[in-house]
């Protein structure tokens, strides 16, 4: 179960601005899904190691050897907002 | 009713950017001042579809750091993904170390390490002014070149319990790092941060009290001030009977004020979990021996070292030990002196003069001065050749041009005067200042200065002012 | 018979006798007709390019617009490729078939796209897609749903679905697609072509848009199982740029078994029982008897814990998503939305418009299962439910050498059908799921129809057993002859 208030927190969380529709649908397809997944906590899992990797793969490591970086307008090619010299976002706190 | 006292509890929280060539998980080489985003790729700008590598020699500075600080090295340690909205995060999160650390569980001086990860740097943010497409709103530019240089992430115990400590400690850990050659350690240039967990509790209570975090303190002076001011602050409001929030602090280097740096109220929910894109870093018995053998002799210990076996002060011990570069000349220049110049006397003209005569954090090795010129100049005022005076101007030819020291001492004729000739400008001058012999014949022993002085000017400086004494003395 | 009609019937009807006509040909017989001679590089683009261009099935998003003049002595001898929306290919349109996306042009190539162009199989074009590759019907792409060439009413599923369409329509010779639940097996199965999903790991990941980090694989869609070997060898590989990367501990053989004398096969209860649509039973229980006339033995293994499997790939995966997907946010690259104001309406906005229900409802759910109080009820089960299920496989796989069961456990269903109930659709997955939980490799084999719709045939083996596996599948494709059943279908 999924309340309103959860799904406004969450979708703020994920920066989302959901309409009020958004909201109440989600609110429900959300408990519905969760409902169902909740079906793992019968599972006795305590002594279970959590799984993160399939890989059996560790130290993959890169030599400290420098690249090529991209022309700055390439870097900034696909910006939305751009002076030439950077990505222009509206000010943090403004 | 007695006041109570309240005892102040302090940790750090340290940022050090790695002295690698690229950035901690792409090929891009670190950027220094270069134009805003020159310095970026698919992977540190967070392109669609670009992944992590991490960068080798990160994790190798990584674990010398750990071994430095006395840590236990975690067997096995993963990255996680710390995730929050900002401009300067390309991906939406910061990859980071979360519940297994690189290293844990150290001690560095008299403050327990609790902590020490890897991680990348934020990108940074430049205000731009007003925007035009932005109506009318403040609009800034974000710049990528810093986003993803290697940082290690130190986390001290709550070990310190005031502003001047926490400032000494913070220069034993900058002077250990940059021994160890891990990283720049400047302050000014960011690439050593600190923060400061601040809280009070009842003096001899053992409870911790709510703590605050003091954010991005840029120099030593701003960190003790800033500690100070908080602790004022903190007491302040226990003395009004009021609570302290745990909250994210800013200290206003100028007015001296402290301010709250979330004004909105948003609980932060990192939402950490393992980083899908990286595998564990298993620190092999090879790699361990290569980053303990990487370690030279740390500032700590060789401040012991400078102390017990030099018998140096232990002020000017820790100097040379701190600055890593000042001991190395002076250990070149005890290694030239090769035992005509007494440790502490070379220490002295080091500390002191050497220092004075470059100016303030001048690297003696950039210097015209050769360590072997130092233990020369050092080794002849010890022997008595040329007088102390004598041996400061001679230091400051060297400072200015360079050369041997005797060269100079008998060019310029500074060397001490002979005991003949000394005693003829005594008697001279003697005779000159019948006056002040007659003072000194009274009872007034400190006429004898005039009378010494006299045999200065003549000598230029060349006599030994304890020997034109004792020269008078006979002759009264 | 109109143009795309022609080139399905290409595909699945009675051969013309044609040899000039490349589209009647698998891949790896045009690649051998190039090296007799018989066709040119420039023959099957330019009938592909002609194929591509009347899509009426909306699988492609993009087509090239010019003849890359392949190489003739490549060993994929330029037989062209399709290419899913998701593999980001330098100055070509890359969108992950968002509106976030639209008309994003990534200045790099997936290395498994550039692998695949220098081993000789050019980008024929780009297709559609479930955005962010979220979905099993290919209906949630911001660029319209993706009609089955077998019933136009009917999906092709996902969210490959235009890579699967798209070969089974006879528009591209092959495809590649990604797989994280399902999403190459599943359309494949809906499509009536081979589909496979590599062991995680084999295949690199770098240039691919992110849905799932660590389930996301690469892998081929093709006519037969000789296509999906040949090309699979070309896609395997370690890569410096996917710290997840191993590569293949061997080359991929192409198949040629044509007996399963000794082969084990396991038939887990749990993925064979309820839930299964009869006609989808007909043909599996007929591909086992077929199994077992080549040789092979079937019993029942347990995988005990795949019941659960749907649960924790609905955490974990939308849990990857909600951190993969936060890069998208107006700043860098694509879509901005037109908020005036603050950063974080910029934010909130650009997202809002820019993803569709779908992504929003995954990042909502992996945002929630990672958020403080809930990890440990959600995330951390999830992850120890996933040890299980990878331990139920290797115990299986102590016992068989391979699985069996179906790929889907219904028929293409009709478009619209399940896109007002999620956890319905979430649910076409069951099948899939556990063996990418695992990151162990499988594949998907037409076995038969139902109501004159293709069914899917499920083989999964252990880690790096995609030899074995392409062996059996071709054995079964061979016995089942799924080209006469369609041709006979009328």
């Amino acid at each position: 179960m999924i309340d309103r208030d959860q799904v406004l927190h969450v979708a703020r969380l994920a920066r989302l601005r959901l309409t009020d529709a958004e909201v109440e649908a989600m609110t429900g397809e959300l408990s519905t899904i969760l409902d169902h997944i909740e079906k793992i906590g019968e599972l006795d899992l305590d002594d279970v190691v959590p799984t993160s990797h399939v890989v059996a793969l560790e130290n993959v490591l890169r030599r400290d050897e420098p690249r090529p970086s991209l022309p700055r307008e390439v870097a900034l090619d696909q910006a939305p907002d751009s002076d030439g010299v950077g990505f222009r976002v509206p000010s943090p706190g403004a | 009713m007695a006041e109570v006292a309240y005892e102040p509890v302090i940790g750090l929280e340290i940022h050090v950017q790695l002295k690698t060539a690229t950035k901690m998980f792409c090929g891009c080489a670190l950027s220094f001042g270069e134009e805003p985003n020159t310095r970026t790729c698919p992977v540190c700008l967070g392109l669609p579809g670009t992944l992590p590598v991490v960068n080798e020699q990160a994790v190798r500075y990584g674990l010398e750091i750990g071994l430095a600080l006395g840590c236990e090295l975690a067997p096995r340690s993963i990255f996680h993904r710390k995730n929050y909205f900002y401009p300067d995060l390309p991906k939406g999160y910061q990859v980071s170390q979360y519940d297994i650390p690189l290293a844990r569980d150290g001690r560095l001086g008299d403050v327990r390490i609790h902590r020490v990860h890897l991680e990348e740097d934020a990108a940074k943010l430049v205000h731009a002014g007003a925007s035009g497409r932005i109506h009318s709103a403040e609009a800034s530019d974000v710049d990528f070149n810093r986003g993803g240089t290697p940082l290690v992430e130190i986390v001290s115990e709550p070990d310190l319990r005031d502003a001047a400590s926490a400032a000494e400690w913070l220069r034993l850990l900058r002077a250990t790092l940059r021994r160890l050659g891990v990283s720049d350690v400047n302050m000014e240039e960011g690439s050593l941060r600190c923060d400061a967990n601040v809280s009070l509790r009842p003096a001899g209570s053992e409870q911790l009290g709510v703590k605050t975090e003091l954010k991005n303190m840029n120099s030593f002076r701003f960190i003790e001030r800033g500690i100070d001011a908080e602790i004022a602050r903190q007491e302040g409001i226990l003395r009004g009977g009021g609570r302290i929030e745990q909250e994210t602090l800013h200290y206003d280097v100028r007015s001296g004020a402290i301010s709250s740096l979330r004004s909105k109220e948003e609980a932060h929910d990192y939402r950490y979990f393992p980083e899908p894109d990286l595998v564990p870093i298993v620190p092999t018995a090879e790699m361990v021996e290569r980053a303990r053998a990487a370690i030279p002799e740390l500032p700590a210990d060789r401040a012991a070292r400078f102390a017990g076996e030099l018998g140096l002060a232990e002020g000017q011990a820790r100097l040379l030990a701190f600055r890593t570069e000042v001991g190395d000349f002076y250990e070149a220049a005890l290694a030239a002196g090769a035992g005509a110049v007494e440790a502490p006397a070379l220490a002295n003209w080091t500390c002191n003069d050497l220092l004075a005569a470059l100016g303030e954090g001048a690297d003696p090795a950039g210097s015209k001065v050769t360590p072997a010129a130092l233990a020369g100049l050092v080794g002849m005022v010890s022997a008595k050749e040329i007088s102390n005076s004598a041996a400061r101007e001679v230091l400051a030819k060297l400072v200015a041009d360079g050369g041997d020291p005797a060269a100079i001492v008998a060019a310029a004729g500074l060397g001490r005067a002979d005991e003949g000739e000394l005693a003829a400008v005594v008697e001279r001058a003697m005779a000159d200042q019948a006056d002040a012999v007659e003072k000194v014949r009274a009872g007034n022993a400190k006429a004898i200065g005039a009378i010494v002085g006299a045999v200065m000017r003549e000598t230029k400086g060349r006599a030994d002012g304890g020997e034109v004494q004792r020269l008078i003395r006979e002759r009264l | 018979m109109s143009a795309a009609a022609d080139a399905f019937a290409a595909v699945f009807g009675p051969r013309s006798g044609d040899p000039s006509r490349a589209v009647e040909h698998t891949a790896a017989e045009l690649v051998a007709a190039v090296g007799a001679g018989t066709l040119s590089p420039a023959e099957i683009w330019s009938e592909y390019a002609t194929l591509a261009a009347g899509d009426e099935l909306n699988a492609y998003l993009w087509r090239a617009a010019e003849d890359p003049g392949a190489d003739a002595a490549a060993p994929l001898a330029g037989v062209p490729l399709a290419v899913k929306d998701l593999f980001c290919t330098e100055g070509v349109p890359s969108a992950a078939a968002s509106r976030i996306l639209e008309g994003y042009r990534p200045p790099y190539t997936a290395t498994v796209v550039e692998r695949l162009a220098a081993a000789g199989a050019p980008m024929l074009g780009k297709t559609n897609m479930d955005e962010f590759a979220m979905g099993s019907s290919n209906e949630n792409s911001a660029f319209g749903a993706v009609a089955n060439p077998w019933d136009r009413e009917r999906v092709p599923g996902g969210s490959s679905g235009g890579s699967a369409a798209a070969v089974a329509g006879g528009i591209a010779p092959w495809a590649i697609g990604t797989d994280t639940g399902g999403s190459i097996r599943q359309p494949a199965a809906l499509c009536g072509i081979v589909g496979l999903k590599p062991t995680y790991g084999t295949v690199s990941r770098y240039g691919m848009i992110a849905f799932a980090s660590s389930l996301d694989q690469a892998g081929p869609l093709t006519r037969d199982v000789t296509d999906a070997a040949l090309l699979l060898r070309h896609m395997v590989g370690g890569d410096a740029c996917d710290s997840t990367s191993t590569g293949h501990p061997g080359e991929i053989e192409l198949p040629t078994a044509e007996r399963l004398d000794g082969v084990r096969f396991g038939v887990p209860p749990e993925l064979t029982g309820d839930g299964v649509e009869p006609g989808v039973r007909a043909v599996f229980e007929a591909a086992l008897a077929r199994i077992e006339e080549l040789g092979g033995s079937v019993t029942e293994v347990p995988l005990p814990h795949s019941g659960h499997a749907i649960s924790a790939y609905y955490v974990l995966a939308p849990a990857e998503a909600s951190a993969n997907l936060a890069r998208f946010d107006g700043v860098r690259y694509g879509r901005r939305a037109a908020a005036d104001g603050d950063l974080l309406s910029l934010y909130e906005q650009t997202r809002e418009e820019g993803f569709g229900p779908e992504v929003k409802r995954r990042i909502m759910l992996g945002t929630y299962a990672l958020s403080s109080g809930y990890y440990d009820a959600y995330y951390g089960r999830a992850q120890r439910v996933r040890t299980k299920i990878a331990e139920d496989f290797a115990a299986a796989f102590d016992q068989v050498d391979l699985i069996v069961c179906p790929t889907s456990p219904t028929v293409a269903f009709k478009l619209g059908e399940r896109t007002a109930d999620p956890l319905a659709m979430y649910l076409s997955d069951v099948l899939t799921v556990p063996m990418s939980l695992a990151g162990i490799p499988a594949i998907s084999i037409p076995g038969g129809l139902a109501d004159g719709l293709p069914v899917g045939i499920q083989l999964a083996g252990p880690a790096f057993a995609e030899n074995r596996i392409l062996d059996a599948a071709l054995a079964l494709e061979r016995a089942i002859d799924f080209r006469s059943q369609a041709a006979a279908r009328g």
